[in-house]
């Protein structure tokens, strides 16, 4: 049982520690504000899915790390992936029983929420307001959200054979 | 929840306020340092390829091309030897300390995109190699920005434009002197507090002033590119375009022009000055 947990933990930081490269590998001009929030996609994932191992504690180290990665506000990304790790959790019993593409739509909704507590942090440090593209990546992770569902579906159910 | 809540709203007071999470920030970034590394991996490498596979024709042009600035900035060099003796005699004259040509260190920028909403660089060298923070940052043109947090592998550059960045520069023509105030856009300053009858026109040089005490004096910052008379304001709208490449630059210089300050205070100037421009918005 314990081997299982600790197998499925490594699982959950390499696919935390993938997301933070893809979160600040540099992409082509043009298409970085369309960059989805990896991290955050990655995040909702485990807590939709493991939420009694993963949850607001995970996602407030996770958004330690991403602060300092980024060069933004230290507590900015911990405070808005906190308040999504527990929504999260709290919400994995009513999002999990739908199909993919309408659970994609609860996941936009998260999303939604992460970059509004960002838009409020932005504003609250002096940072001048961004335009309406800062949106798009929300939409994003939403057309992302089946895909990468089923690549972590796949690789925790190999991991859990092993 | 509620902790966590509460500990990320302390964190964000405490590191937009006051500089106590430095040490930590700077710990954590080299233990991160790696994921970093491999982020700015693949565009360096098809850079290597890139510069593998340059034609012999590019080559030659390009080399063809070196060989004419070198040239001319020969030329230049010619006078500029004899100019810096006659004013250093002048200056010996008028009793006024000769500064010395400042120490410089290059860099280069680390590709890896961070938070795309604050105008900041990463670079591949830290305290180790001795950078400190508010150290000024240039490249080939002009100003670029500040160092302001420093790891010992990395440093992070705040660009003169970011919101919260300002300077002390000058109107090259007439020595008219302003503050410089990032805007938040890359390509876009703004001269504050500036009356309506000031002498400034479109197409002025303006450069650092020095009087920060961060920057060194003489510097080009950027080209006034639109003044406006906006009726309801008490200023005039001076924009600038800062004339560094602030997004295509792939290496910059660090200019040594003065000891360390006093701890933490390096960047106390423009903190004055930005939390003075932060009091005005509304």
């Amino acid at each position: 049982m314990s081997e299982v947990q600790a197998h499925s933990r490594a699982l959950v930081l390499a696919s935390l520690v993938a997301a933070l490269f893809l979160t600040i590998l540099p992409m082509p001009d043009g298409t970085s504000e369309f960059r989805p929030q990896w991290v955050a996609l990655v995040l909702i994932y485990w807590c939709l899915n493991a939420p009694r191992h993963i949850g607001v504690f995970w996602a407030f180290g996770t958004g330690i790390v991403v602060d300092v990665l980024s060069g933004s506000v230290l507590g900015q990304h911990a405070l808005t992936l906190s308040v999504v790790g527990y929504l999260a959790v709290e919400l994995h019993q009513r999002i999990l029983p739908f199909p993919l593409w309408q659970q994609a739509v609860s996941v936009w909704l998260l999303l939604l929420v992460e970059r509004l507590l960002s838009l409020w942090i932005l504003g609250a440090t002096g940072q001048p307001a961004p335009a309406l593209i800062y949106w798009m990546p929300t939409f994003a992770g939403m057309l992302l959200w089946p895909g990468l569902s089923i690549v972590l579906n796949n690789l925790r159910a190999r991991f859990e054979e092993a | 929840m509620v902790i966590a809540v509460a500990l990320s709203l302390v964190l964000i007071v405490a590191d937009s306020r006051y500089r106590h999470l430095d040490v930590l920030r700077s710990v954590l970034s080299v233990a991160l340092y790696p994921v970093h590394y491999l982020a700015a991996l693949p565009l360096r490498l098809s850079r290597a390829v890139d510069a593998r596979l340059a034609s012999e024709a590019e080559l030659r042009a390009q080399n063809g091309a070196l060989q004419r600035e070198n040239l001319e900035l020969r030329g230049r060099l010619q006078t500029f030897d004899a100019l810096q003796a006659e004013n250093r005699r002048l200056r010996d004259l008028l009793g006024s300390s000769f500064k010395l040509r400042d120490r410089v260190l290059v860099a280069k920028l680390l590709e890896v995109d961070l938070d795309p909403y604050r105008q900041q660089v990463l670079i591949d060298k830290g305290s180790s190699s001795g950078i400190f923070v508010g150290q000024p940052v240039l490249d080939a043109n002009a100003v670029m920005g500040q160092v302001v947090r420093t790891s010992p592998l990395t440093a992070t550059v705040l660009l003169i434009t970011d919101a919260a960045h300002s300077l002390p520069v000058q109107v090259n023509r007439n020595g008219l002197r302003a503050v410089a105030t990032g805007s938040g856009l890359i390509n876009r300053l703004s001269l504050l507090h500036l009356p309506k009858n000031a002498d400034v026109r479109v197409g002025d040089l303006l450069i650092t002033s020095g009087l920060g005490g961060v920057f060194p004096p003489g510097y080009p910052v950027a080209r006034i590119t639109e003044i406006g008379d906006d009726p309801s304001s008490p200023f005039a709208t001076v924009v600038a375009e800062p004339t560094a490449r602030l997004d295509r630059s792939q290496e910059v210089l660090l200019v040594w022009t003065r000891p360390p300050l006093r701890q933490g205070g390096g960047l106390g100037d423009s903190d004055d000055i930005a939390a003075h421009a932060a009091a005005r918005r509304p």
